[in-house]
């Protein structure tokens, strides 16, 4: 017992040593790399398709400013980025928000593959079992051709041996 | 002068095309060779028309005529030759032309090929392509006439976009367009032996014959046109799953997946309805891609100007849809195969599996493409659908993919055992965990990168196996290894052009899993004499200079000094380019490129009133030139795949000569 109690708060030490210094680095001046952070996952409104960690305008530049300027009061990633959908609209994140209609964006194409699937496999299955019905069939007439047989061992090498000793 | 010359010939290419598709079908209902062969003359004439009027504008282009409105655009006095030539393709109207232009020559070199051979599809051929044609002359005789004249005209011309004045700009566009307006070709051949019901192996042959050659130069395009990317930019990447570049990809993969199906008819005779759908799926969504970059309803970086053509070009998508989708169902039942799968475990399931991954991956890309239509449509809101989209959702099905590719070659056609899978997959799965288990060492974490990784290592060695298997076989019969391993391919052209193919496809996913999963990246300011770090590199500012560059250019260029594990290895410069008339800043990255990674860097901005400090941008990106060799493998096997094969075209020949024997008492 007392080993596992020594354990555990060597490890609740460990831990904590290994937090973040998260809420005193607001404290120290913003570093671009944190401005873009942020910025990456954020679309230009005005230079189409562009994301904003990357835009050279004028109207961009600006709006990094303000990405530091709220990084420097302490904000989150989450806020600065509801603080921009907030005046310019949904467009300004990179990826359509997973809520309301927008779901669709996410859920159809996934869904599109999963049901496409489900329908290709009974479909190779209904392939499959017309083709065992045709066996049967061709058993009993039994004079139907054979279908090939299955490949013995590397058919397409022995012809490719074939073309050397023809060719 | 020459404009009034100019737009005469476009006027007459039009006429004439009306003229081809008139003349041969009416040829083909009578049965006359002469009303057949008059059609087909009318378009081969097109090309040498539309080379004129393309050598007209160039020559306005050439002379800055800014009387002309297109070249006012497009063109300032100052830019330099090679780009006042490419400006043919740097707008609207011209690069309309320029896609008519090739058009016109694919359809001329696809008539008068085999003129003999499928006598019976040609006429309608000439029908289908003709259609096209004339759709995209009325768009630059009545729409976009690139012959126009200003209303007034100006002293100077507006130059073209800065993002065109690039080398790129003379290879990018004209593969892509070869590309795109190469799909038309199958598509006609395919329509013909639709609509004249002569659905034997004429028409297959054909149509996969000039979709290599579309297919070659689409994928030659996208290439290129990634590379483009990562060199003006300046984002450190090539590919952003930007509509404009999904409108291109979206045809490619239509297209892939037709090339791999079409072997399932070859063989076994099967599945010639899905067939037809590829082609003609590809076909619409070239005119689709075509429409999405030139409408601008979905905003891009490509974008051309806001123009009138977007309504006209939905009109002809959905027009040829119908006519398509008709022909299709009523060749229905003809098409059906009396042949059946056998087995679930055979080289026909792994096609068909293929191109279920295919149309997934082209489903979930087109949706993502279209969804912010959809969207302000439906919430009256636009978003936008950018690369996390993409990735998550087609990440998996790209993987799925690579997979395939190593295990359905192992696969025999008819049926083969799980087991002889299984025993010939072993070996080469545990040393693909072995190549992982290394890169574990090596400070690989991602598990995203390591499921890649063994995919990737296991497709390879099992690909080149089927080399070394195929090149075995031919030595125990006595050859050299050299003779036996070049005999192999030629022999087999489109086997080992295709596994040649997959060998650049799984180079290029290598440099795709280490430049996405590990790409390092850093900005900073520095001062004058201030070094900086990224990964094993320092770089040290040493100042910037100020030029003027060529016609309306002021170029700002960083000098940085690089070294690698503390030892200078070179310079890199940077710039910004800024065209003074139109104030629009480009900035140029400059790159250390080695095998293992590239160092990228890119001038952000530099205050010139201390003229001592400046913000850079530096980028890591590892494995990154493995993208752009794995490109050269692909083209590469690529022309193996579609060179024209001697033994091939002889027993094509002799099955012809066989059957108009057989059919001519008939006659």
């Amino acid at each position: 017992m007392r080993f596992f109690a020594t354990g555990t708060i060597l490890l609740l030490v460990v831990l904590f040593l290994l937090l973040p210094a998260g809420p005193a680095a607001a404290q120290e001046p913003v570093t671009d790399d944190e401005v873009n952070e942020i910025a990456r996952e954020l679309y230009c409104p005005v230079c189409e398709n562009t994301p904003l960690d990357v835009c050279p305008t004028q109207a961009c530049e600006d709006w990094r400013a303000e990405i530091r300027a709220q990084l420097s009061q302490g904000k989150s990633k989450n806020e600065i980025h509801q603080y921009f959908v907030e005046r310019y609209g949904a467009k300004v994140l990179a990826t359509p928000p997973q809520e309301g209609f927008n779901l669709i964006a996410w859920i159809l194409p996934i869904g599109a593959v999963v049901i496409g699937a489900i329908f290709f496999g009974r479909y190779l299955k209904g392939l499959q079992e017309e083709k065992d019905l045709d066996e049967t069939a061709d058993s009993a007439q039994s004079t139907a051709p054979t279908p090939p047989p299955a490949a013995t061992e590397d058919k397409y090498l022995s012809q490719v041996e074939k073309e050397v000793r023809e060719g | 002068m020459i404009a009034d010359l100019g737009f005469a010939a476009i006027l007459i290419a039009l006429l004439v095309a009306l003229y081809a598709a008139i003349a041969s079908v009416y040829g083909a209902q009578k049965d006359d060779a002469r009303w057949a062969e008059s059609g087909r003359n009318a378009i081969a004439i097109i090309f040498p028309l539309l080379l004129l009027a393309s050598g007209l504008l160039i020559s306005l282009l050439l002379r800055n005529d800014f009387s002309v409105r297109y070249v006012a655009n497009v063109t300032s006095t100052e830019m330099p030759t090679y780009l006042k030539i490419t400006a043919l393709w740097g707008g609207q109207a011209g690069s309309l032309l320029f896609w008519n232009l090739l058009l016109s020559g694919f359809t001329a070199a696809a008539m008068l090929r085999k003129w003999d051979d499928q006598r019976e599809l040609m006429p309608y051929a000439i029908l289908v392509a003709s259609i096209t044609q004339i759709f995209f002359l009325a768009l630059v005789v009545f729409v976009e006439n690139p012959f126009a004249r200003s209303a007034v005209i100006p002293a100077e011309g507006q130059g073209l976009n800065p993002l065109l004045r690039h080398p790129g700009m003379i290879i990018h566009p004209p593969m892509l367009y070869l590309g795109f307006t190469g799909f038309t070709i199958p598509y006609a051949f395919a329509m013909a032996a639709l609509i004249t019901g002569k659905l034997d192996d004429g028409w297959i042959r054909t149509t996969r014959r000039w979709t290599l050659v579309a297919w070659l130069f689409l994928s030659l395009g996208l290439i290129l046109g990634g590379r483009w990317a990562y060199d003006v930019l300046g984002w450190g990447g090539y590919w952003a799953w930007d509509p404009v570049e999904n409108a291109s990809f979206i045809p490619w993969l239509a297209g892939t997946a037709f090339l791999h199906s079409v072997m399932i008819q070859e063989k076994r005779n099967m599945f010639k309805v899905w067939n037809m759908v590829l082609v003609v799926l590809t076909y619409l969504l070239v005119i689709y891609g075509t429409f999405i970059v030139r409408s601008g309803v979905i905003s891009s970086v490509h974008s051309f100007a806001q123009s009138a053509v977007g309504p006209l070009f939905f009109g002809f998508l959905g027009i040829m849809l119908v006519f398509s989708a008709y022909w299709l169902l009523r060749r229905r039942d003809e098409l059906a195969s009396p042949n059946q799968l056998e087995s679930l475990f055979s080289r026909e399931a792994a096609f068909l599996f293929n191109n279920f991954v295919f149309l997934g991956i082209l489903f979930a890309t087109f949706w993502g493409t279209n969804y912010p239509i959809i969207s302000e449509l439906f919430t009256g809101e636009r978003v936008t659908v950018g690369p996390p989209f993409y990735n998550s959702v087609n990440g998996p099905l790209f993987l799925i993919l690579l997979l395939l590719m190593g295990v359905a070659p192992l696969t025999m056609w008819y049926r083969s055992s799980l087991k002889r899978i299984g025993m010939a997959a072993r070996w080469p799965a545990l040393g693909a965990l072995g190549g992982v288990a290394i890169a574990f060492t090596i400070g690989v974490q991602s598990w995203g990168a390591l499921l890649g990784l063994w995919v990737i290592a296991f497709s390879f060695i099992l690909t080149v196996l089927e080399f070394w298997k195929g090149t075995r076989a031919r030595m125990n019969r006595g050859e050299s290894a050299w003779s036996a391993f070049s005999n192999l391919m030629g022999r087999n052209r489109r086997r080992y052009g295709g596994y040649w193919i997959h060998l650049g496809v799984l180079v290029m996913a290598f440099g795709i899993v280490g430049s996405y999963f590990f790409q390092q990246e850093t900005q900073i300011r520095l001062q004058e004499g201030e070094t900086a770090r990224l990964g094993n590199y320092e770089m040290t500012f040493n100042g910037v200079r100020q030029f003027p560059g060529p016609d309306d250019l002021l170029i700002k260029e960083a000098d940085l000094a690089i070294s690698y594990n503390g030892n200078y290895v070179r310079d890199l410069t940077p710039r910004t380019e800024l065209y003074t008339r139109t104030g629009q800043p480009m900035t140029i990255p400059s790159t250390r490129s080695t095998i293992s990674e590239d160092f990228y860097v890119i001038m952000v901005s530099w205050e010139n009133i201390t003229a001592t400090a400046a913000t850079f941008r530096l980028y890591l990106n590892p494995l990154i030139n493995w993208v752009w060799g794995g490109g050269f493998i692909f083209i590469f096997g690529t022309l193996i795949a579609a060179w024209p094969d001697p033994v091939e075209e002889k027993v094509s020949a002799a099955t012809r000569a066989r059957r108009r024997v057989r059919t001519q008492p008939a006659a």
